[in-house]
């Protein structure tokens, strides 16, 4: 198998469930977990083998097929470390989505499970693509069946915000659109051939105004999905809307595309831009932070507060990433493994809540220490690690961000640092008004946590606790790309 | 001493078997593990030090693993011992074990038993974490590790929201100083591109001259930290709302250990600061002012625990004032004496407040001399330590930090020695109003020999813990070790005398209690006095200065402002579209009419341009 095959896999699992459903109610989610758990052996097998092999070439899986070779178009997947990361812990939250909404989703349970395993299979595709107009498709891929989980099984606001969803990634996503035809058009002109592929792309250098221009059509793009600050209202009403599945892989791994994109397409492919745009990009960072924490503050709504917190601590990578430093961009991507653990399992915390209690509403719980005391102790610990503890994984990304921007400016390190206080302020509200304070009566009747939901929190707090205490597994995996983007600056 | 790693072990071990079992281990078993653990780390440590300080070095390292590796940026869990760490580790893993067998007696038969202890096993791995670390970055794991579990455990109780509602203020003002201190770290390793606490300290020495901005810069950063945890002004307002954590955390976390952390981060990085007097001016002026204005707040409170917890932000502001005078190892000194004779008047306090059903307003108290004997007698020699009374352990650490702040500065010894005074009366009034008296409240006496053991060893340390002096110290802080200069006669008996005329007075004053009880005063005094209690309108200040502005834009702003810049484009997009669905009207003249209109205005506009 390749790694088109590991995107067929979950193209093709997902029309199983579909399908299986239909035989035998109920059946659909095990098919999509045999259906991941065949994808994680396949990743272990190519890792391992890559480990037992030379280790000279730090790309795990390569594949080029031809599409449309009038244009130039073929279907390029590769896997270095960072998309290997990224793609492991698309399939690793997948299970957990699975898991977290196992008696959550009642009505076409198929159809749910197909969605999700498409949404999954374009974002496999999104990080392993090096053909600009493929990545584009996937990136198209994995928006639809996501609107179609928020529409269909979302809550009670739900029409609104899954097309809110949908026109800003897809407006956005045609400024991104229109800036890859373009930078063809100039690699065009330049060499007389048609290619969308990566590597061609990267020798294009387009110039002045023009890169600039090029730059943001993308950076808008992934800025969107990041989300920063001003593009990020889609979000907070995406997340609250969303089934807890939906949360879980928007938070979890469809951040992460934006953050991806920048690092494998923004910077690389308009350095001199990026770089000029070095500022506004941390500034805007440092804002993300600031005003995602601030904002997450004034929330009632368990949901929209851990959505804002989002905004957050994703404005960490953006600065990471534009610090052009190894150890700022590190940080950026330890930010981004360590999030996708702790996000999904605070959606998976509001997920549970809401199916107990009805209701996502802070001022409606309290107290809930006393019914549910496993579900407090793993709200504590997730909200204590995206608090930034150290000894777990966002601290190391959060750290090393700010470790690495302070070395390129001051001031906005010390605005992000800043979040960090703020950070404690939500976080420390979040679980005052959730899970502590006066029992109220009214909930007696809740239900803990049971095995299955304990295992998989327990597997996050793991990978949380081990990226925190060793993170160097990661940093090693990304080494290359960080040096790429750094061009070698500590 | 290869068993160094096992110090912190041992706790972490009793931390992990605490949550894993989640709270389903009966009391017995879950003391066991909660104050075993803690017996086994302090063996481990005495072994230790005793291995340390009979093989005569003066360093030993040990390398765990290493953290991570990247971009030059290489930290290491290294745990560091030296004569400055082993006399931490001593009272901590000490001191720590004696509170954790006093708090199998005090938490008997409360909620969340388990927890408690499991918190409490976590907060002295990070606290041991924090002053055995060899690099600044896990000496910071520490740092925020003891800041999660001193609100964990202020909130202990959390079905109380005003405990919870203390427990996150303590989290996030200490925080505001540690986000000070990671800038300090991070303009460390920016200048000296290292986060090794005694590379970066050598670097330090050989890259800055004296008064250098840069080193200047980097001490008050690393001072902002200390500020925040040690509950110093201007960050002091946490810790007397801190006591609504039960007693033994109060005595360990409070008292003890993590707020002498500051003290600690200090005299670790004594290098930065001797390069940069302003700094050094800095810790001195933080140190004497707090050490002042808590003194005077002690002697209005009304709950014993806040007169202890102003009593302790005092003592800590002497062993800042120490810092800063240059008298390092007198202030490490009084940070262990500290320890000693503050964790016996909280546990004290505790075994008086669980006889008086929680009881904690010194003014119901009285008459208890007679019927609590063993927590009367520690608290009286916990005060008599505390006031500095000589051969107490406290006369020896505090007498040799006003005398060596004379020759600082004459004014800084007259202010430190009037609070000194002060530290005299309301120890005297505590006493007085507690103990002697009318009897207000019926004591139950809990007779436990768990209660009543760590008061007894507690109680002789604090006596005695003085006599010996710290002769690990020496080979660690530039002052080495405590000295003895010749100082001149009148200045020693005058000094050494503070405390004694301090009780003298406060036994006019306060004595009989009766007279606490009884007094008018005239409005300016009770105006005077409420400014003293509330802390000197700190709270205040900032909850008018800082938390109401927050408040009131987060809640105005709480449907994000920036979103309505994007509702704004759907009302345009509607609103237009609504304006142009408006000409559809289905009448075929108003088409006709329409395309006769445009057809002129084309015509027209073709033959302006033409």
């Amino acid at each position: 198998m390749n790694l088109l095959g590991l995107i067929t896999l979950l193209l093709a699992g997902g029309v199983a469930a579909w399908a299986g459903e239909r035989l035998k109610p109920g059946v659909s989610r095990w098919i999509s977990l045999a259906t991941l758990a065949v994808a994680m052996l396949w990743l272990a097998f190519v890792y391992l083998s890559w480990a037992a092999g030379s280790q000279t070439n730090a790309l795990y899986a390569m594949q080029i097929l031809p599409w449309i070779p009038r244009f130039g178009i073929s279907v390029h997947l590769e896997m270095d470390g960072l998309s290997l990361m990224l793609v492991a812990l698309t399939l690793f939250l997948g299970v957990i989505a699975i898991v977290s909404s196992w008696t959550e989703i009642e009505s076409r349970q198929g159809f749910f499970q197909f969605n999700l395993m498409w949404t999954l299979a374009g974002v496999v595709g999104v990080f392993t693509a090096l053909d600009l107009f493929l990545f584009f498709f996937f990136w198209e891929v994995m928006l639809i069946p996501m609107y179609f989980l928020i529409s269909i099984w979302g809550h009670e606001n739900r029409g609104y915000a899954s097309m809110k969803f949908f026109l800003f990634t897809q407006i956005s996503g045609l400024l991104m659109l229109f800036a890859i035809l373009v930078l063809v058009y100039v690699h065009w002109r330049a060499t007389g051939n048609f290619s969308f592929d990566y590597y061609d792309l990267l020798e294009t250098r387009p110039e002045g105004d023009l890169a600039m221009w090029l730059m943001l059509g993308f950076f808008v793009a992934f800025v969107v999905k990041l989300p920063g600050v001003p593009f990020h209202t889609w979000l907070p009403d995406a997340h609250t809307q969303a089934p807890t599945a939906g949360s879980v892989l928007l938070a979890g791994i469809l951040l992460k595309t934006g953050a991806y994109g920048l690092i494998r397409f923004v910077v690389p492919l308009f350095p001199e831009a990026a770089l000029q745009f070095q500022w506004p990009a941390m500034l805007l960072g440092a804002v993300s932070v600031l005003y995602g924490g601030y904002m997450a503050f004034s929330q009632n709504d368990f949901k929209r507060l851990v959505a804002y917190s989002s905004v957050s601590h994703m404005g960490f990578v953006l600065i990471g990433v534009f610090a052009f430093n190894v150890i700022a961009v590190q940080g950026a991507i330890v930010q981004m493994i360590a999030h996708g653990f702790s996000t999904a399992a605070l959606f998976m915390m509001a997920g549970a809540l809401q199916q107990r209690l009805h209701t996502r509403d802070l001022s409606a719980m309290g107290g809930l220490w006393k019914y549910a005391p496993r579900m407090g102790v793993m709200t504590l610990f997730f909200v204590v690690a995206s608090l930034g503890m150290p000894g777990l994984g966002n601290f190391i990304g959060e750290f090393l961000v700010l470790l690495g921007a302070f070395k390129v400016s001051v001031s906005i390190t010390v605005a992000a640092a800043i979040g960090i206080i703020v950070a404690a302020v939500y976080g420390l509200l979040l679980m005052q008004r959730s899970f502590q304070g006066e029992p109220n009566d009214k909930v007696a009747t809740m239900v803990d946590f049971g095995a299955r939901e304990m295992s998989v929190m327990l597997l996050m707090m793991a990978a949380l606790i081990a990226v925190g205490v060793y993170p160097q597994p990661i940093i090693d995996l990304a080494d290359p790309v960080a040096q790429l983007i750094s061009r070698g600056s500590p | 001493m290869d068993l160094l790693w096992l110090i912190p072990a041992f706790p972490l071990l009793g931390f992990v078997i605490l949550f894993a079992t989640q709270g389903r281990l009966g009391e017995l078993p879950a003391s066991l593990i909660g104050a075993g653990s803690m017996g086994l780390s302090a063996l481990a440590a005495a072994f230790v030090g005793y291995e340390f300080v009979s093989s005569g070095e003066t360093v030993f390292t040990q390398t765990l693993w290493s953290w991570m590796q990247v971009g030059g940026f290489n930290p290491s869990f290294t745990l560091y011992l030296d004569g400055l760490s082993l006399v931490m580790m001593g009272v901590i893993t000490g001191v720590g074990f004696l509170i954790h067998v006093y708090a199998t007696g005090y938490m008997k038969g409360e909620d969340g038993f388990s927890r408690f202890f499991s918190y409490m096993n976590l907060f002295v791995f990070a606290m041991l974490m924090l002053v055995l670390g060899d690099n600044l970055l896990v000496l910071y794991l520490g740092w925020e590790g003891v800041g999660l579990c001193s609100y964990l455990l202020i909130g202990f109780y959390h079905h109380d929201p005003a405990n919870g509602y203390a427990a996150r203020k303590a989290f996030v003002v200490t925080r505001v100083g540690d986000t000070a201190m990671a800038l300090g770290m991070f303009l460390l390793f920016k200048e000296l591109g290292t986060m090794d606490i005694q590379a970066a300290l050598s670097g330090a020495q050989a890259t800055w001259p004296e008064g250098s901005p840069v080193v200047t810069a980097i001490a008050l950063l690393l001072l902002g930290g200390a500020v925040g945890k040690s509950a110093q002004l201007p960050l002091q307002t946490w810790l007397p709302d801190a006591m609504a954590g039960p007693t033994p955390v109060s005595a360990l976390i409070h008292a003890a250990t993590m707020v002498t952390a500051g003290v600690y981060l200090i005299a670790r990085t004594h290098d930065l600061f001797l390069l940069s007097s302003t700094a050094q001016l800095m810790v001195a002026s933080i140190g004497l002012a707090t050490l002042f204005i808590s003194a005077f707040t002690a002697l209005t409170q009304t709950d014993l625990k806040r007169i202890l917890a102003y009593s302790t932000m005092s003592q800590i502001g002497y062993m800042f004032f120490a810092l800063g005078v240059g008298a390092w190892s007198a202030a490490i000194f009084h940070l262990m004496t500290h320890a000693f004779f503050k964790a016996l008047l909280f546990l004290a306090a505790g075994s008086v407040i669980l006889a008086l059903h929680h009881e904690q307003d010194i003014f119901k108290m009285g008459g208890l001399w007679r019927r609590l004997r063993i927590p009367f007698v520690s608290m009286l020699i916990g005060s008599a330590a505390l006031a500095a009374l000589p051969l107490t352990s406290g006369y020896y650490s505090k007498d040799l930090i006003l005398l060596k702040s004379w020759s600082f500065n004459p004014l800084f010894w007259a202010g430190a020695s009037v609070a000194a005074l002060l530290t005299a009366l309301y120890s005297v009034r505590m006493i007085s109003i507690v103990f002697f008296g009318e009897m207000r409240t019926e004591p139950h006496e809990h007779k436990a020999w768990n209660l009543s053991l760590p008061l007894i060893v507690l109680s002789v340390l604090a006596l005695a813990g003085g006599w010996f002096g710290l002769a690990p110290l020496a080979a660690v802080l530039p002052d080495g070790g405590i000295d003895h200069d010749p100082y001149a006669a009148w200045l020693v008996w005058g000094t050494a005398s503070i405390p004694i005329i301090g009780v003298v007075l406060g036994f006019f004053i306060f004595y009989p209690p009766a007279k606490s009880h009884e007094r008018n005063l005239s409005a300016g005094v009770k105006s005077l006095q409420g400014f003293l209690f509330s802390g000197w309108g700190f709270d205040t200040l900032y909850r008018t200065l800082i938390e109401r502005p927050f408040n009131a834009i987060a809640h105005w702003n709480r449907n994000d402002i920036v979103d309505s810049l994007f509702t704004l484009i759907v009302t345009i997009a509607t609103w237009t579209s609504n304006l142009i669905a408006r000409s559809q009207t289905g009448q075929l003249r108003w088409y006709a009419a329409n395309m006769v209109i445009g057809t002129v205005i084309v015509l027209m506009i073709a033959v302006v341009v033409s």
